[in-house]
């Protein structure tokens, strides 16, 4: 079997639960972050009230989506895969992805600190697959 | 950051390491399940150590989203990997899994990314709209969204 093809194949994978971990992601913390501070609201609505609050915004559903999808290819590439590969690059790759997705899309201050933070996370979880 | 904060922090940690430490230990013990018998993945809910396990998700993802309200999706990412060094312990020590000094390395290269976040500052503080209208550095998707 031609090895170009297989590994085209894998990157397309690993791209898709990335792509999709991380959109989630960024909604998820787009979603709150338009909702406010949960403690403050459960303290003043209740804890049904910040479950209203959460599960209303259509920022959160979109986010919801999204880790559905990525958890859909995470086991569509699982099925093909093998796990020692496809979840420590997916996770370690998501870090980077987050990093720079959040600096662009949520405006946050990403400063050399986060971006060591995100890097040694990243490495550190790609050598738990060895 | 509170001590309050911290700690919701540390039930993110705790609860998504525990919560997939025990849905492989409920899992393992119930053997392979096969997608043509998707009875028996219901049957597996209902396991001891799988309820357990998805209980502790839940509550991972109450307490995420807890955390993602207070403090940056990029802070609270690597901050909260603490857990991959958790769920490491908990495979050599309680699950008897065999932990190679590459992975020993990878949990201490997680540590110290822990260490660099955590010192640093955990919300960013956004100006308002009216002054960021004026200063216009560059459009953000918040914006856009709105």
């Amino acid at each position: 079997m031609n090895a170009a093809p297989v590994l085209l194949a894998t990157i397309g994978m690993i791209a898709a639960i990335v792509v999709t971990a991380t959109a989630g992601d960024i909604l998820m913390a787009s979603a709150l972050r338009q909702i406010g501070d949960l403690d403050i609201i459960r303290a003043r609505s209740g804890l049904a009230g910040a479950a209203a609050a959460v599960v209303t915004n259509s920022r959160f559903g979109l986010g919801v989506v999204f880790l559905a999808l990525s958890f859909f290819s995470l086991l569509y590439s699982l099925s093909h895969r093998e796990l020692s590969l496809i979840g420590p690059a997916a996770t370690s790759l998501t870090f980077v992805t987050n990093a720079v997705a959040a600096k662009f899309f949520l405006g946050e201050n990403v400063d050399r600190r986060r971006w060591t933070a995100a890097i040694f996370v990243c490495v550190g979880v790609a050598l738990l697959a060895f | 950051m509170t001590f309050r904060r911290y700690l919701v922090l540390a039930i993110v940690t705790i609860t998504a390491s525990c919560g997939d430490t025990f849905l492989a230990r409920g899992m393992h013990s119930l053997g392979p399940v096969s997608l043509a018998h998707p009875a028996e993945l219901i049957r597996a809910i209902f396991s001891p150590w799988v309820a357990a396990g998805i209980v502790l998700l839940i509550g991972f993802f109450a307490s995420y989203l807890t955390a993602l309200s207070f403090a940056d999706l990029t802070y609270v990412l690597p901050a909260t990997s603490l857990g991959y060094v958790i769920m490491t312990v908990l495979a050599k020590w309680w699950l008897h899994e065999h932990v190679s000094a590459w992975r020993w390395l990878g949990v201490l290269c997680i540590t110290m990314g822990v260490g660099f976040v955590t010192r640093g500052p955990s919300w960013t503080e956004h100006p308002p709209a009216s002054a960021r209208s004026s200063e216009s550095v560059q459009p953000h998707v918040e914006e856009a969204l709105r």
